[in-house]
This record gives C-alpha cells, structure tokens and sequence, in this order.
C-alpha cells in the first residue's frame, strides 16, 4: 500500500492502519418524531412524568429520574432565552461556520432544558446572557429532516429575560 | 401517535490510527517489506509466528527471532464464498491457519486456492508477496504449492 | 466473604433488528420494568454497571447514553466495561464484597443491527498481524470447528444436536429469537454457511438488553423471597493469538468452573453463552457437566444472542430458575473474545 511513509532503507517503525466500518445508523423512535416535526418546521419536547420539566430534543426517557417519557409530544417555541455562550474562533474540519461564531446554549420558551446552536446577526460585544433570540430558519423549501432547519439564531427586540428565570440552566 | 419506523442514516466510522510498532514488531514488519517472514523464539526453544513482544506462557522478553516459511501447511481453514469489500481478496478464497516450515504455531493469513474443492487440511501452501511490500501483513498471503500435498 | 444474590432479572426480547427503538430505547423498559417489580428508584442503588460496545453503535462513547435509562441525577456511582454485561456483573459483585455497595443495578445492551457484526468482531484480533487481514467472527470460528472435526473432538452430528436442542427448549422462551421443533438430521441435511459451520451452528445476531439486580445479605433476602445466591464466580482469559492456544478444549473455562466450584455439588441447570455449536460443546464439557444438567433450557446464546447482554442473561435465566424454585444449582456461563478466549463461570444456589 502506498499510503506508508517509510524509506524503502530504513527499518519500518510505523505504519498507518486504517480502521472503517460502515453502519446504518438508527435515530430511534423519539429521535425520530422530533426530526420529522423539524422538517414541518415544528419543535417537539415531552414531558417528563415525575416533575412535568419538558425535554427538547425528546429522548425516551427522563434522564434525570430514568422513568420512560412516552405521552404526548409539546411543542416549544421557536424563540428563547441565551443562557450561556461562548465565542469559538479555532477552526474545526467538521464545522462549516466562518470564524468567529458564537456557540450558544439557548433555552426554548416552553421547554425546561437548554438546546446547542449558533448565535449569528450580533456583533461579537453585545452577546449576553439573558438576551432573547430567534430562530432564523432556512428557506422552506429546503426544510428536510435535521436540525440544520435552523441556521442559527438571531437576536430580538425584546428585553432580557430576568437571570432568575434561567439561573438553573447555568 | 403513529408507529413509524425510525429514521435511518449511512455512517462511516473511521480511525485513522497510525500505530508504532515496537522493537519485536518493527523487525517483523521490515522483514516483511523485504519479503522475509521472522517468528520469536520462545525460551523452550519453540518459534512462534506472527511473533509477540513478549512469551504468551512465561511472559518473558523475546528477543530472538528467526526467518521461517515461506512456505508451510495448512492446519484448518474457513471457505469465504462471498468475500466482503475490506477483506483481502475480491474473489473467494480461504482463511486459514498456517504453520510456516520452521513454525511451531500456526498464523491466521489468506489462501488464495481458486475454489473450495482445492482447500484440504494438511495441504502445502506458500508466501505470495504484494507488488509493492511496505510492511503491512497484508503484504502477504498464500497460494497452494503445486504438486505437494 | 458476603452473601451476594440475584433477586431480580429483566430482559428485552431478541430480535434480528429493532425497526423502531434505538439502544437505549431499547435498554428503557428493561430497567423501568426491573426497577418497578423491585420497588425501588435509583437512589436505592449504591453502584451502577454496564456492559456495552461502543463499536456496536459506531459512535465514541455510546455507552453513556445508557446512564439515561438508569436516570443519573442525583449523580451515581458508576462504572462500565466494554464487555459482556457478565462482566459487569463481576465488577457489582466485587464492590458489593468490598462493602462499597448493598444493592447493584447492572446492565448489558447492544443494537448490532446497525453494522456488519462479524465485521466488527474482528477488531478484537491483533490490530498488528491479523485484524488488517479482516477475518470475520464466523470464519474465525469456523477455523476452530474443523480444528475440534478433524481432530476427533466433536462430529457435526454433536453440533447438531447441540442447536436442535437449544432451538427446541427455546419454544418455551418468549425472549428467543430462533426456536423450533428441530432435528439432528435436518440440520445436517442444510447447506454450509461458511464450511464445516451451517446456519443453526451459528448464534443469530440480536438487537437487546438485560438487566440484573445484585443485593448482599438482609437486604436480598428482603427484596425476594428465594434470592439466588452467588456462592462461585471467576473469569479466566487466554491469549489473544489463536495460534498459540489450544482450540480444542476451553482451558479458560475449565479453570473458571474449578475456582467457582462448579464441581462442588449437582447442577441442576445450566445456561451457556457459546456463539457457535462446537463452542457450546467445549464450554460444556469444560464444566464437567453430566448427563442429569439441563442445558440451556432458555435456547441460550443460539436461540438468542443480544451481543453484551447475553452472558448477562445467561445469569438471570439460571438465577430465574432458582428463585421460581424449579432449580437448587445452577451454572451460568458467559464468554468474551474470538473462540472462547475469555470466559466467566457463576456458580448460583437457592
């Protein structure tokens, strides 16, 4: 194989040994009715039985009292509360953003858990928790079922959310 | 709430490793660049192929090793009737265990024998080499030897 | 040493693929419903363990999605081995002996289906000399089976039987994944899969999960009213090379059954996790079992073969039988590694 580097004099002391599988991977159920909805452009969380907190993305069970979470679908709010961030400006192959971008934990009205996004349209110094944002959405007809629906979020001409509202998401 | 089945995406998982191979290993790769084939001799005085850092019963050292083969006799083997993209050959052919001359434990490697009527247990095989040996182990495979059985 | 028992088993049925759940959805219910018989939550559990692959799954760290059936908050104390639950068993078993824990959850789950599983089982060879070369698990074990045929060891008529025997018993498990009213000389009269194995001398592969529930002393004795206590356990390993182990016998499983004193009194039952007809044959004659065991009466692992937790089951289905009273001893086996290169003993009495 020629992808080796070593000199054809030298003593071999590395070589490269590939490793690749190929897999179908399976979303799951609830994974896959929340990406379904994605693609109607719908936000689905559902409700944790023991302590009615809704969970976005839905995941099957409460990951905090691990009892099953199989009723009915809430949908959330496209527009939220930033709760944290942070502003990333190492390049990374697998990210196709331009530097600088800021990350984002953003808290969906309607729903009790932080969501990862991309925070966009913002000067890099007015990014601050407790602003309101909003999901700025691909054009419709490229709607397909990934969370890649949404852009990234923008902010909004609202005032902040109090930091007691979202202290426990820090 | 409808039971659709869930969604499904292809996913390709890939390690890049690129692995150091040690002193024992080093020499055994080299070798096989140079389309030689080196065992360890254990302390009992026995040669094991592919040879390991250290002895699997005493947990000694090796530091011994010696050419073996290139040829050797089978001593089982499995029929691949339909092989699978990564494995060695596109065509059917044999894993097999194969006991170098010079060997006293067998190795898993290749065995390119054109059908399976042609494989038997104590048939004599010997080394096949790459075009292009760069120390891989899949520089190596084996063919029957004509006539010997 | 404490007295240690099982006093509560779940398991998922076996399937060839789960069109729906995902892993862990899969691992939900098992735990939801064992947690539930038992009547307790997760702060009742002092140690958490778990037997996965994260190469089942093709994703890095896969295994701690399954924290999220168990529910982690408040955090737990907990561990994972990239092997058979049945070794997960074995590290609850030792914590609960070092007094760190009265009451364990263990686990074992794995969803094949997604991957090409003999494939990926070759990841277990030598990444150096013989994993580059990609020899599949059934090829691999096939060498073994004509070294057990030509060597005089076993007949394909013993493997045979061995699969029609798992199969049948398997009409009486709800959990199996292949049962049915087989005959020797039916099997015999099917093709080669990948010569000198057929299709029946071969596990299937198994979308599943298991989950066991360990408890020392007053507390198993509380919990259920026949625990099944776990007076032997030991696992032995070989080496990896193939070619410088015997493959004919399992000496990994003969010196397991000796430390966990399989020997020590009459096994009414027996549970193996063999992949393949001419292992479950070794395995068998490695604990000296004699001709007044029942085998497998679950089908074991060629009835039903959730890769990580079918050696874990293996554990409940013995420990089953002697808390509904049908067994007084019982064996459970489970193995790890291409042609039984590791393998775990439990040894289980009422």
């Amino acid at each position: 194989m020629s992808e080796q580097e070593s000199d054809a004099n030298e003593p071999v002391e590395m070589l490269r040994m590939p490793v690749e599988l190929d897999y179908t991977y399976s979303a799951g159920t609830s994974a896959s009715r929340f990406l379904r909805a994605f693609a109607e452009g719908k936000l689905l969380g559902q409700r944790c039985p023991v302590d009615g907190k809704v969970y976005i993305p839905t995941r099957g069970s409460c990951p905090q009292h691990g009892v099953p979470i199989d009723g009915e679908p809430v949908e959330v709010a496209d527009k939220g509360t930033l709760v944290t961030y942070s502003i990333v400006r190492v390049p990374s192959e697998n990210i196709p953003l331009e530097l600088p971008y800021v990350a984002i934990q953003v808290v969906l009205d309607g729903a009790d858990t932080a969501m990862h996004h991309v925070l966009s349209e913002c000067e890099l110094e007015d990014v601050h928790m407790g602003m309101r944002l909003q999901a700025k959405w691909k054009p419709r007809e490229e709607w397909e079922t990934s969370v890649g629906n949404i852009l990234y979020f923008i902010p909004i001409d609202e005032p902040d959310a109090p930091y007691d509202s979202y202290k426990e998401h820090i | 709430m409808s039971q659709e089945s869930s969604l499904t995406a292809p996913h390709k998982m890939a390690y890049t490793y690129k692995r150091s191979l040690g002193p024992v290993l080093s020499r055994f790769a080299t070798a096989l660049r140079d389309r030689k084939i080196l065992g360890a001799r254990r302390a009992d005085g026995t040669v094991m192929v592919p040879p390991k850092e250290y002895d699997p019963d005493t947990a000694a050292a090796i530091e011994e090793l010696v050419e073996v083969g290139p040829a050797g006799v089978v001593k089982s083997w499995a029929w691949v009737g339909e092989p699978r993209a990564a494995q060695p050959l596109a065509r059917p052919f044999a894993y097999a265990l194969v006991q170098l001359d010079g060997a006293d434990t067998p190795m898993v490697q290749v065995v390119d024998a054109g059908s399976e009527e042609a494989m038997k247990t104590g048939m004599r095989v010997t080394a096949r080499w790459s075009d292009e040996a760069t120390g891989m182990i899949t520089d190596l495979s084996f063919v029957p030897v004509d006539g010997e059985a | 040493m404490r007295d240690v028992a099982v006093v509560g088993f779940t398991q998922s049925e076996s399937v060839r693929r789960e069109r729906d759940r995902n892993e862990v959805e899969i691992l939900i219910p098992v735990i939801h419903e064992l947690k539930t018989r038992a009547g307790i939550t997760s702060e009742d559990l002092d140690f958490v363990c778990s037997g996965s692959s994260d190469y089942l799954a093709g994703a890095a760290f896969a295994f701690v999605s399954g924290l999220d059936a168990v529910g982690a908050w408040p955090p737990l104390c907990e561990s994972h081995v990239e092997m058979d639950g049945a070794w997960a068993l074995y590290e609850a078993w030792v914590k609960i002996q070092m007094g760190y824990a009265d009451l364990a959850l263990v686990y074992g789950f794995g969803k094949p289906s997604m991957g090409d599983l003999p494939l990926t089982m070759a990841l277990q060879l030598d990444p150096y000399t013989t994993m580059p070369l990609w020899p599949d698990a059934v090829s691999i074990a096939a060498l073994q089976a004509r070294l057990c045929l030509e060597g005089g060891v076993l007949s394909e008529r013993d493997m045979a039987e061995a699969a029609a025997r798992d199969r049948r018993n398997a009409l009486d498990n709800p959990n199996a994944q292949v049962a049915g009213d087989f005959r020797a000389e039916q099997i015999l009269s099917e093709p080669y899969l990948v010569s000198p194995l057929r299709k029946h001398d071969c596990a299937p592969i198994s979308d599943g999960a298991s989950a066991v529930l360990l408890a020392a002393g007053d507390r198993a004795k509380e919990m259920c009213e026949r625990p099944a206590w776990i007076r032997g356990i030991e696992h032995i390993c070989e080496p990896q090379e193939l070619g410088v182990r015997d493959l004919t016998r399992s000496r990994s499983t003969e010196i397991a059954a000796e430390k966990a004193g399989v020997g020590a009194g009459k096994v009414d039952v027996a549970e193996l996790s063999a992949p393949f007809s001419h292992q479950e044959i070794l395995v068998e004659r490695a604990l000296g079992l004699g001709s007044d065991t029942e085998v497998n009466p679950s089908g074991g692992a060629l009835a039903g073969n959730p890769i990580m937790a079918v050696g874990l089951s293996r554990i409940g289905e013995a420990a089953d039988r002697i808390t509904k009273g049908s067994a007084n001893r019982a064996v459970a086996h489970a193995t790890s590694g291409p042609c039984l290169q590791q393998n775990l003993v439990c040894v289980l009495e009422g």
